[in-house]
């Protein structure tokens, strides 16, 4: 835990999680311990959080922090290096590298977890002076559809709406999104809705979901043919007279293409109802709620996003509303909901690779004014690599130097395994990181920079309804660590240009970047908060949360876009887009014939280096899960909690099985959180192939074909211990953290030697309380240091039981004899009397029961031999049950 | 009038007898009780914990003189039986006198054995069997006292456990290679060593007394090894012969023990015979609880109910304070049982739990005994455990609790 002492007030700042942009505040108590609150005064929450924010308090401790610089020697071992060296060192090459190949062989990979300022500052570094647009970021596998899907369609990257109209819609229609698990704060926002305006609940998803349990519809479609749908949908708008002929006329263009198109892919009612796998009924429903209700939000996510035609799913969604109107006004519009706090502000600044700054593109125009704005001698003049894109050229080589930034692409990236394996050949591998061990920097970095981490940086944050809320620091510094923005102008520096990145502090960027938006703007871009170029430091510390745009310091007009018209196009027109033949890249064959569909659970988030450190988090799944519907597992010889491994082209994982009747046929699903550190055989993105869409780059995550096969676990078990335990090569297991540990669990298909394992975890003098039933494979150790527990390792063929009371007990100073057996039990206590020490052998008649019998009016040694039979036969113990009645009558004088 | 009952023998066996005839058939026997030792019966489990001072003598005392004068008993104790005269159904006193009966039991209990060895009827030699052996001890000790006693068995145990208790200066010599060795298995007899040595004790096992040295008075004990251990005083308890010389006289079958039936008739019908100098279906037993079932089902007899005794199954309660062992059945685990075992060295536990086919049939317990009766029961009922059996070794409430 940080020490903080006492804070003055609570801190309220901005949650890291997802897109939503909770304002939270952060509160010492008199122990010093930090909690995270819902700031009611934050209008994306109100004061509420989720079950992830709400844990933040767990997540600030500095376990497995990466404190200061590290560079790997010759050997291969990272060593301490100074701030000097290890900054030198990542400019050295990085000037290297652009000078010896050229500056596209240079590439930084980012993050929506960044700061925007950190963002802007490496953006324009890569961008303006290093001379490539090799910048990517992490968003890329999240939203880059609706990037791109929002500029075919706008002629800029808008989202139009607001979290209001989420009140006042009467029809929400979720695609591809788990909003209950993945966005809970505005799913109550919606689940309030319904309740105050009767507005009903649409869900389509290829899998039922926490969502889709409290639709009005669910719609279980077939993975891919959301297009279809929405096809279908504009076909039926049309015929039935509801499209919004006086919008389309004045603000659009391209309506007949589109509708052309849609006739092709989806003719009728019925057809659409075949081609997306859907009862034609409930399609029937989804048609006549969307026409007959004006205020309709249609909310967007992963589901559509992560497709390789991501950018149409988007395009078909947009079509809808523009054809209707429905867009900017109150209570409708498309809405795209982002995965990241900052997904937004990075694209803000030009984060992604084929954006250059402020929401401008790469037009010559553009990048001569970006150029002029930044005084910057060597202007990208191309859009850069995106990021499967960036890493191909990696493994091919002609990428030489990568910096990494607040991400772990080693997990989270298609084909993970092999982008693990390309990093490990590159010349100039530097990674900012919060934390020592990840997979990525175990791929080979050759340099650590260690990053301030949520709660020690400064800076602002963008949410998925533009609204910019300040991130304020509550914890010091920890070790050496320094903000990211700090480490890329340092860098800068030492690469010549420090003029360009000169910034004092924090809000001076800010400003920078907010003057940007402005530049040469004059409405010519929907990214304009020129009204901020001129913040004072100390109005920067106070700002509120704010949704752009914002042109003018007192700029407070409507923020939605494009009620009427208004479009960042060259003829200010939206544009209906003509699709593609929905269809997947890849299609299950015999050899893989199943789907694999990927996502989060409802507690962890991307790839757990920050919810992984929560207790809290850790007890909802602790395992990766293998979702499946009860007729494929039975076909599989699959049963519930089972191993599973899991096989595509281009790699594999073993997971536990989880029947799950709200699967569909042929579709499995697994979470994406677990990775090298946290699970032997779950790295998902392992198994993800690269397709991509054409126009976002963004890969198609949520449909590779897989096979499956039933893994014998064998020995089963957890350990419970204050650090990590190495378990043998073979051995299935995965990690969370518990109260004062790390809980383990593993499956030993091979078999493990289980009292040995325990006697590895005992240390110096400690002593091992063990229960054995070997012929039933169990076996079980509690490893004590003294009084003090500091493991427990329970083994067994065919599962293991639950560790949440031996969780309660771990980490107490001393355990009670009860709570000791209790312990190797697996069961708590609670309701067992404790007999307390036996007076009676004969009849196994403990002290507790005969003070029982005493109270009850057992007045002698036979009075109680009645009651309890205590003493009638050897007798050896009647001397005992007479002491004892006569220390409670003497007791009973005392307070008489 | 009522039939003439004669009890030779005034301990635990006797009073449990008298106990269960007043419960069945008060005043159909008229019943005389003949004891050696000159006193009230007592509990004789009890002695350790005499010889310990954790008890008062008069604790001791089983039953006091108006509950037997309420079973219409008449106490003839501090006299010994010398003879019984099965024609003409009499038992002769040490005194002449001669005491007519109807119906004879014979509960002379047992005798502790001496080693033949050099030395041993020296002064200071002592058996552990009775009041005057404590009185002997406790005559005896002084915080100086260097105490041998041979025989790690249940008796040496607790004897080495009281002599400690007074002071003396306590070695318990063994001959085997572990503790109890017909009750606990290798691992509790372990924790037990070191729980005693815990306590002042000094254990030697392997260790085969050659003989008992001293000129007026015990000096020292020499063991076959050669090595030699200075002694005041040293406690024979190697074990129990039972008490069978009065019937062998009469002419009644006897092996090792008086040989009586599922009954506890002797070959003579009028004459029973129970507790520690009876052997049933060749075994002689040296607990009390076989005496008491034994007691239960001769009292059923005696009163003209149908009961017989089939055996007990043995189960052994250390009766050590502060240390609880407890073993019942086939504790080691022959070939074709499992084991369920727990422990945990930190509170000195151990618990084992032998099963053939999920049906439990021994169980040995170091430190914590609570349960053993409950496992006696499943051992005696022969159920498989099932479910019971997950979380059994940790007790009754954890397993019926699951």
């Amino acid at each position: 835990m940080n020490a903080l002492g006492t804070l003055p007030k609570p801190v309220a700042t901005a949650c890291p999680y997802c897109g939503v942009g909770c304002g939270v505040l952060m509160t010492a108590d008199a122990s010093g311990a930090i909690t995270a609150s819902g700031d009611p005064d934050h209008p994306a929450n109100r004061g509420r959080l989720c079950v992830k924010g709400s844990a933040l308090g767990e997540t600030i401790g500095l376990e497995g922090r990466l404190l200061h610089p590290m560079i790997r020697s010759r050997s291969g071992t990272l060593e301490r290096v100074s701030w000097d060296s290890a900054l030198s060192a990542t400019a050295e090459g990085l000037s290297r590298i652009a000078r010896t190949h050229g500056p596209d062989a240079a590439a930084f990979y980012l993050s929506g977890q960044l700061l925007t300022e950190d963002y802007y500052a490496a953006n324009k570094l890569m961008k303006g002076f290093v001379g490539t647009a090799n910048v990517d970021t992490n968003s890329r596998l999240c939203m880059a559809s609706s990037v791109a899907g929002h500029r075919r369609g706008f002629g800029s990257d808008t989202v139009p709406g607001t979290y209001e109209d989420l009140d006042e819609a009467d029809l929400l229609v979720l695609v591809g999104s788990n909003a209950a698990w993945c966005h809970p704060i505005l799913w109550q926002r919606m689940l309030a809705t319904k309740q105050a305006r009767g507005a009903r609940i649409v869900v389509i998803d290829p899998r039922k979901t926490a969502t889709s349990a409290d639709a009005d519809l669910m719609l279980a479609i077939r993975p891919g043919m959301d297009a279809a749908l929405f096809s279908g949908l504009l076909v039926h708008l049309a015929e039935t007279g509801a499209l919004d002929r006086a919008y389309i006329d004045a603000h659009t263009t391209g309506l007949d293409q589109a509708l052309a198109r849609a006739r092709e892919i989806a003719p009728t009612l019925a057809a659409t109802a075949i081609t997306c796998g859907l009862p034609e009924a409930d399609v029937a429903t989804l048609f006549a709620w969307f026409t007959a209700n004006p205020r309709v939000v249609t909310l967007y996510s992963q589901g559509v996003n992560q497709s390789a035609q991501g950018t149409d799913k988007v395009s078909a969604i947009l079509n809808c509303h523009l054809a209707t109107g429905r867009i900017g006004r109150v209570g409708m519009g498309p809405f795209s909901l982002t995965g990241q706090p900052n997904a937004m502000g990075g694209r803000e600044v030009g984060g992604l690779a084929n954006m250059l700054a402020a929401h401008m593109g790469f037009s010559g125009t553009e990048i001569d004014r970006v150029g002029r704005f930044w005084g910057a001698p060597r202007m990208a003049e191309r859009e850069g690599l995106k990021a499967i894109q960036m890493f191909d050229a990696v493994e091919a080589g002609s990428i030489k130097a990568l910096w990494v930034m607040a991400t772990n692409p080693a997990v989270s990236l298609p084909r993970a395994d092999a982008v693990r394996r390309a990093m490990a050949g590159l010349d100039h591998f530097v990674v900012s990181e919060n934390m020592l061990s990840n997979d990525t920097v175990n791929s080979g970095a050759h340099i650590l920079l260690p990053a301030a981490a949520w709660g020690e940086k400064d800076g602002t944050v963008t949410n998925s309804e533009r609204r910019i809320s300040r991130q304020r620091p509550f914890l010091p510094l920890p070790g050496e660590t320094r903000p990211d923005w700090w480490i890329i102008a340092e860098v800068a520096k030492r690469m010549g240009y420090g003029e360009a990145f000169d910034w004092p502090d924090v809000a001076s960027i800010f400003r920078e970047h907010a003057a940007l938006s402005s530049f040469e703007n004059r409405g010519s871009r929907d990214f304009d908060i020129g009204g901020f170029s001129h913040l004072s430091n100390s109005d920067y510390e106070v700002l509120a949360p704010v949704q752009w745009p914002v042109r003018t310091p007192t700029d407070l007009g409507d923020k939605r876009f494009f009620a009427e018209g208004g479009f960042f196009t060259p003829d200010a027109r939206a544009r209906f887009i003509a699709i593609d033949q929905p269809d997947l890249k890849a299609e299950p064959d015999p050899a893989f014939p199943y789907l694999l569909n990927t996502g989060r659970m409802r507690d962890h988030w991307h790839t757990m280096t920050r919810t992984g450190k929560a207790p809290t988090l850790g007890r909802h799944r602790v395992e990766p899960l293998l979702e499946i519907h009860p007729d494929d597992a039975a076909v599989e010889g699959l049963a519930a909690g089972d191993l599973a491994e899991v096989t595509s082209t281009h790699g594999k994982a073993t997971l536990r099985v989880a029947v799950e009747p709200g699967q569909s046929r042929g579709s499995l699903f697994a979470p994406i959180h677990w990775n090298g550190e946290t699970a032997s055989h779950g790295r998902i993105g392992a198994l993800v192939q690269p397709f991509t869409d054409p126009w976002s780059g963004q890969p198609e995550m949520k449909a590779t074909p897989v096979s499956l096969t039933r893994v014998a676990p064998g020995l089963e078990g957890f350990i419970l211990s204050h650090g990590a335990v190495d378990l043998p090569a073979g051995t299935v297991w995965a990690r969370a953290a518990i109260d004062g540990g790390l809980g383990t669990v593993f499956a030993a298909p091979q078999g493990l030697d289980a009292p040995a394992l325990a006697r590895t975890l005992k240390p110096e003098g400690g002593s091992i309380s063990e229960f054995e039933d070997a012929a039933r494979g169990v076996y079980r150790a509690a490893i004590f240091d003294g009084e003090r527990l500091v493991a427990v390792l329970f083994a067994a063929l065919g599962g293991r039981p639950s560790w949440s009371w031996i969780e309660t007990q771990f980490g107490a100073p001393e355990l009670s004899p009860l709570a000791r057996k209790a312990l190797l039990s697996g069961r708590s206590p609670d309701g067992l009397a404790d007999a307390g020490p036996t007076i009676c052998a004969c009849f196994a008649i403990g002290l507790t029961a005969i003070k029982a019998a005493i109270a009850h009016g057992a007045c002698d040694v036979d009075a109680v031999g009645v009651a309890l039979k205590a003493g009638t036969n050897c007798g050896s113990c009647r001397p005992e049950i007479k002491r004892v009645i006569e220390t409670l009558n003497g007791q009973a004088r005392t307070l008489a | 009038m009522s039939e003439r009952l004669v009890i030779i023998g005034n301990g635990m066996a006797a009073a449990k007898l008298v106990e269960e005839i007043g419960k069945l058939g008060l005043g159909r026997y008229s019943i005389l009780v003949i004891g050696a030792e000159p006193m009230l019966a007592y509990n004789r489990v009890l002695l350790s914990s005499l010889l310990a001072g954790e008890v008062a003598r008069d604790d001791m005392v089983l039953k006091n003189r108006d509950w037997w004068r309420a079973q219409g008993v008449t106490l003839l104790y501090g006299e010994a039986a010398t003879a019984i005269d099965t024609h003409a159904r009499t038992v002769v006193l040490d005194s002449g006198k001669i005491i007519p009966f109807d119906r004879l039991v014979i509960a002379t209990g047992s005798t502790p054995i001496r080693l033949p060895k050099p030395g041993m009827d020296l002064p200071g030699v002592l058996t552990f069997r009775d009041h005057d052996d404590v009185s002997a001890m406790l005559d005896a000790t002084s915080p100086v006292t260097r105490a041998v006693v041979i025989g790690g068995g249940l008796l040496g145990i607790e004897a080495a456990h009281g002599l400690s208790k007074t002071g003396a200066r306590v070695t318990l010599i063994h001959l085997m290679d572990r503790l109890m060795e017909r009750q606990l298995d290798p691992e509790a007899a372990v924790l037990l060593r070191r729980e005693l040595e815990a306590r002042g004790i000094e254990i030697m096992l392997g260790a085969d007394t050659a003989a008992v040295e001293g000129d007026a008075c015990v000096e020292a004990v020499r063991l076959t090894d050669g090595r030699v251990l200075p002694a005041d005083m040293v406690i024979s308890a190697v074990g129990i012969r039972p008490n069978a010389e009065l019937a062998r006289a009469a002419g009644l079958a006897v092996n090792r023990g008086i040989v009586v039936d599922d009954g506890l008739a002797t070959s003579d019908p009028a004459i029973s015979a129970l507790g520690e100098c009876a052997e049933h279906r060749g075994t002689c037993y040296g607990l009390v609880e076989p005496a008491y079932d034994q007691a239960k089902v001769l009292a059923a007899r005696l009163c003209g109910r149908p009961a017989a005794y089939a055996g007990t199954v043995l189960a052994t309660n250390l009766k050590v304070s502060g240390m609880p062992v407890f073993s019942a059945g086939d504790f080691i685990g022959a070939e074709g049982t499992e084991a369920i075992i727990y422990r945990d060295p930190g509170l000195a536990t151990y618990r084992k739990l032998v099963l053939k086919d999920d049906v439990p049939v021994g169980t040995v317990l170091v430190g914590e005994t609570g349960d053993g009766l409950w496992y006696l029961d499943l051992i005696r009922r022969g159920e498989k455990l099932g479910p019971l059996r997950e979380a059994i070794v940790f007790g009754r409430s954890f397993a019926e609790a699951a």
